[in-house]
């Protein structure tokens, strides 16, 4: 192997020399853009392919209104985040299946009365809804419907189940999640609300 | 002959200039041109799932209320990033994406006139 | 036993190119002629190992052998054995095998066909593709080895994912990697030449088969790809600028540029760098495209399955294998100075504004393809680059190219006059406006621009019709050319007289459109051998026509679970009749979806004789 790398240097050395200033610029230059390239590119590898929309730090511009399900008139959102500090804003419906195992951590947080829960009650069937509350329990302090998904796109959701944490004061999200609430989202969202 | 030349180099400007899009039902052309988040590799108009149904009644509401499309890409690109818009828009970020190969265009085109200038020249 | 038999055939193919690089480097030192044939020998047994190799990988993908980890996760004792067959390739590991396969193939082929050649030129040429070959074994086995053992032995596979089993996608890999592989013999070859001082017309004639055999199956290859996706993902496009397409056609833009660049070294012993450059670049691209849609960088439908420990070793390969033929081609490029003129009026400038106008196409595919990546690296921000940007930076320049495609294949070498154009042309232009002009009133489009374009493919039809009477032009340049002006002109009065309606239907309702009415008449239930189906009766009248019958279908499939709508398609040679259904969350109603989409099968067709056109000039011999 290094006969042929031998060889080839006596060759190149002798050629190097002949090659036009020109030439040996835009070698350089090649091969530079080639390092970048590729640096580049191994970092790109790490990075997340899947994309996932930043709802942080947005502020919620608009006002909500919709028909609470179990009171069975318009509510107006602004209204809700006069009182306590935080709400919790939940997406479910009661054919979503994960919904039924984050219920029971919606459950343990509607203890605590110094924040607001509120559900958004994603493209259901209201009957189905006020069974899936009946069966599982209701720990939300408003139900609001949100028949065709508008709401949900207000907020910036795009599937169910998905839960917001809202700052009351500044109208702002504070945090998003993804998916079903589980065990160690419990304690994350207890200790931001606190 | 460098009459053809500019009438040619005329034609060529104005089909750019002039390059504008077609009439069709604006609502199927704006969720065409949305990506639906949830399938990542499809478009809102391709695809069934519940966010880009609720996408599309969305689109149809906010043209009734007059809308136009950009402030309806805006309103989506506020709530979920640029990434949602296959038309990459011509901000600070994506100067480059645009003019590059235009660029590479103009370049290649002058490397040409060089090379056969060359050959004229010596010709003569 | 069948996985340890072809792990170990592998073994033995790498260790023969180790040897094969060592005795190609031992004779080109020694500047001897005569142990050619003891490589030829090597070569074939590297070929005989890999080969091995595959047909024990596809015994156990028929015998559905599930203690190899390949056949469990992509296959099913209840697949019909095309597709089992098939499914040896429809994955990451699988289809790389293919890709050695292909690529020891082709170096013993080469070195079989070029006898009369110069020595050096065949070592050198061996030795640079060894290089790859190697670099392929290794990651091969060393990262995507199909031949993993998994314990204990499963009793049923995970299953192919259905929409793979079509027949357009099942023989779509290996004929697209035919082309991908061409490029690399190009590639070892080229430098080869250029170290040789053998970059000569004889030389480029002997290229140019290659160049030709690359490209006719890339051609074919997209053209598989385009056909599958149409007819089986049910969206009714066939090209979605989707960044495993991309991949395709860029080397394919470069090596149809470089085609043309052979053909005028052939002829005019002149493009000499910038030929060696292209051969670069075209295999730079293919093996790029190989990292872009493995490494799991991009986000896309059609990637394999993603891991990034792959992408890292492709992209130092790919880093070495650049640098190395970069350095190679500024060190021993001739700085001869490119003697033969031209006049600028001449065929020459014709081929210069052809690689000028592929080339820019090639930069926005490229470049809409990985700006995203670098955007995110550098601001971590995500966009997307979709078809919107693209056309609206190709379609424009498709009419001067389009003109320019008309007018150069009929100029002569070194300089032509003016005076040559003549009244048939000013009859055609004017038959051309007149047309574009009618279709402009019958269609919805009214706009200037579309019309220009319009005018420019019809322009180019009718040129390139006549030529095909003409005795001076070539027969393949004719066909192809012609081929390719039937393509873009189907394309273009496909996107303009497409039309569709959407729309949630249930049983009973009727949809009115345009000139027909689509009824939605029943559903009926089938089942098959590894998927329950769901039929839709649909019936669509036009207006005085008989009623025809369309029978979509929502197949769900039992392993992997997945539900896929099945679009009938009626096709003729006009226009292609299209409906898919789809369900929705009320099982009551469906959202169906009708397509009108005319000339499709003639875009079929005219890609498919583009690359006869390349057959017809390889077999001219």
């Amino acid at each position: 192997m290094d006969i042929i790398i031998f060889y080839g240097n006596w060759r190149c050395i002798s050629n190097i020399k002949k090659m036009s200033k020109k030439n040996k610029i835009y070698f350089i230059l090649i091969i530079f853009i080639s390092i970048v390239v590729f640096f580049s590119l191994l970092i790109g590898l790490n990075k997340e392919n899947k994309y996932y929309p930043n709802a942080k730090n947005r502020l919620l511009d608009k006002e909500i209104i919709a028909k609470d399900l179990l009171l069975n008139k318009k509510v107006n959102f602004e209204n809700i985040i006069k009182s306590n500090n935080y709400t919790i804003i939940n997406i479910w419906s009661s054919w979503c299946v994960p919904c039924r195992s984050e219920h029971k951590f919606l459950m343990s947080l509607s203890d605590n009365t110094k924040i607001n829960i509120i559900g958004l009650n994603y493209k259901d069937n209201e009957n189905n809804a006020q069974n899936f509350l009946n069966e599982l329990g209701n720990p939300f302090d408003f139900v609001l419907v949100d028949e065709d998904g508008l709401i949900s796109i207000d907020l910036g959701a795009y599937g169910v189940p998905e839960t917001f944490i809202i700052n009351n004061q500044e109208k702002l999200i504070v945090k998003r999640y993804i998916g079903p609430i589980d065990k160690q989202i419990l304690d994350e969202i207890k200790k931001i609300v606190k | 002959m460098k009459k053809i030349l500019i009438l040619l180099l005329l034609f060529f400007c104005t089909t750019i200039f002039l390059s504008a899009e077609e009439n069709s039902d604006v609502i199927n052309k704006i969720s065409k041109n949305l990506r639906c988040v949830v399938c990542q590799g499809q478009s809102i108009y391709d695809y069934q799932s519940d966010f880009a149904l609720s996408v599309k009644i969305l689109i149809k509401k906010k043209l009734e209320e007059g809308h136009s499309e950009k402030k309806i890409y805006d309103y989506l690109k506020a709530k979920y990033g640029e990434w949602i818009v296959y038309e990459p828009e011509l901000k600070k970020n994506t100067y480059l994406l645009w003019i590059l190969p235009l660029i590479l265009f103009v370049f290649g085109g002058l490397l040409i006139i060089k090379k056969a200038y060359i050959k004229d020249g010596k010709n003569k | 036993m069948l996985s340890n038999l072809g792990f170990y055939s592998l073994v033995f193919g790498l260790i023969t190119s180790f040897v094969i690089i060592f005795k190609a480097t031992t004779l080109i030192k020694n500047n001897e002629n005569n142990f050619i044939i003891n490589i030829n020998y090597l070569l074939f047994f590297q070929l005989f190992f890999v080969l091995l190799s595959f047909v024990f990988l596809l015994c156990s993908f028929i015998l559905s052998d599930f203690s190899n980890i390949t056949v469990y996760n992509y296959s099913h004792t209840t697949k019909p054995l095309f597709y089992k067959i098939s499914g040896l390739w429809g994955n990451h590991e699988g289809s790389l095998l293919l890709w050695l396969l292909v690529l020891t193939s082709i170096i013993f082929i080469f070195v079989c066909d070029t006898k009369n050649f110069d020595s050096k030129y065949k070592l050198y040429t061996i030795l640079f593709h060894e290089i790859i070959v190697i670099g392929f074994f290794l990651f091969v086995l060393f990262t995507s080895n199909p031949f993993e053992i998994i314990f204990p032995i499963p009793n049923e596979g995970l299953g192919l994912n259905p929409i793979l089993q079509d027949p357009a996608l099942a023989i779509h890999p290996p004929v697209l990697y035919l082309g991908y592989v061409g490029t690399s013999i190009i590639f070892s070859a080229s430098l080869s030449a250029i170290i040789n001082k053998n970059v000569t017309q004889p030389w480029a004639n002997h290229i140019k088969k290659w160049t030709f055999i690359s490209w006719i199956f890339l051609t074919l290859g997209i053209m598989l790809g385009s056909i599958w996706a149409y007819y089986e993902l049910g969206w009714g496009g066939f090209w979605f600028w989707d960044p495993v397409e991309n991949v395709s056609l860029m080397p394919w833009l470069c090596l149809t540029a470089l085609l043309h660049c052979v053909l005028v070294l052939e002829k005019r012993n002149s493009l000499k760098n910038w030929t060696i450059l292209l051969s670069i670049a075209t295999f730079a691209l293919s093996m790029s495209g190989t990292f872009l849609v493995r490494s799991g960088i991009l986000n896309s439908v059609h990637t394999f399955a993603n891991d990034p420990s792959r992408g890292v070793f492709i992209l130092v390969f790919l880093l070495i294998l650049i640098l190395m033929a970069i350095s190679i081609y500024f060190i021993f490029s001739s700085e001869e100075v490119d003697t033969k003129s031209f006049y600028w009026f001449s065929k020459e400038t014709a081929v210069l504004i052809n690689n000028w106008f592929m080339m820019y196409f090639l930069s926005v595919v490229l470049i809409g393809t990985v700006y995203p990546i670098f955007l995110e690296v550098i601001t971590n921000q995500k966009i997307s680059v979709g078809p919107p940007f693209y056309q609206k930076l190709l379609v424009p320049f498709l009419v001067p190219f389009l003109l320019f495609m008309a007018i150069g294949p009929k100029l002569k070498w070194i300089r032509d006059k003016i005076s040559s154009i003549n009244y048939k042309i000013l009859f055609i232009v004017i038959l051309t406006f007149l047309l574009a002009y009618l279709i402009m009133i019958y269609s919805s489009v009214k706009y200037l621009f579309a019309t220009i374009l319009i005018a420019m493919s019809i322009f180019l039809f009718f040129i390139s019709f006549s030529d095909l009477f003409r005795e001076k032009i070539q027969l393949p340049q004719k066909i192809t050319h012609f081929s390719f002006s039937v393509l873009i002109l189907s394309i273009l009065l496909n996107g303009i007289f497409s039309k569709e309606i959407n729309s949630n239907m249930k049983v009973g309702d009727e949809l009115k459109f345009v000139n027909k009415i689509i009824k939605f008449k029943s559903i009926d239930l089938k089942e098959e051998k590894n998927y329950k189906a769901l039929l839709g009766n649909f019936e669509i009248t036009e207006t005085g026509k008989y009623p025809i019958d369309f029978r979509p279908e929502i197949r769900i499939y039992n392993q992997p679970i997945i539900s896929t709508s099945e679009a009938d398609i009626r096709t003729n040679l006009i226009s292609d009749n299209f409906i898919v259904f789809s369900l929705l969350k009320d099982e009551e109603t469906f959202n169906v979806r009708y397509q009108f989409k005319p000339l499709m099968l003639l875009i079929w067709i005219s890609s498919f004789f583009m690359a006869i056109g390349g057959v017809l000039a390889i077999l001219k011999k």
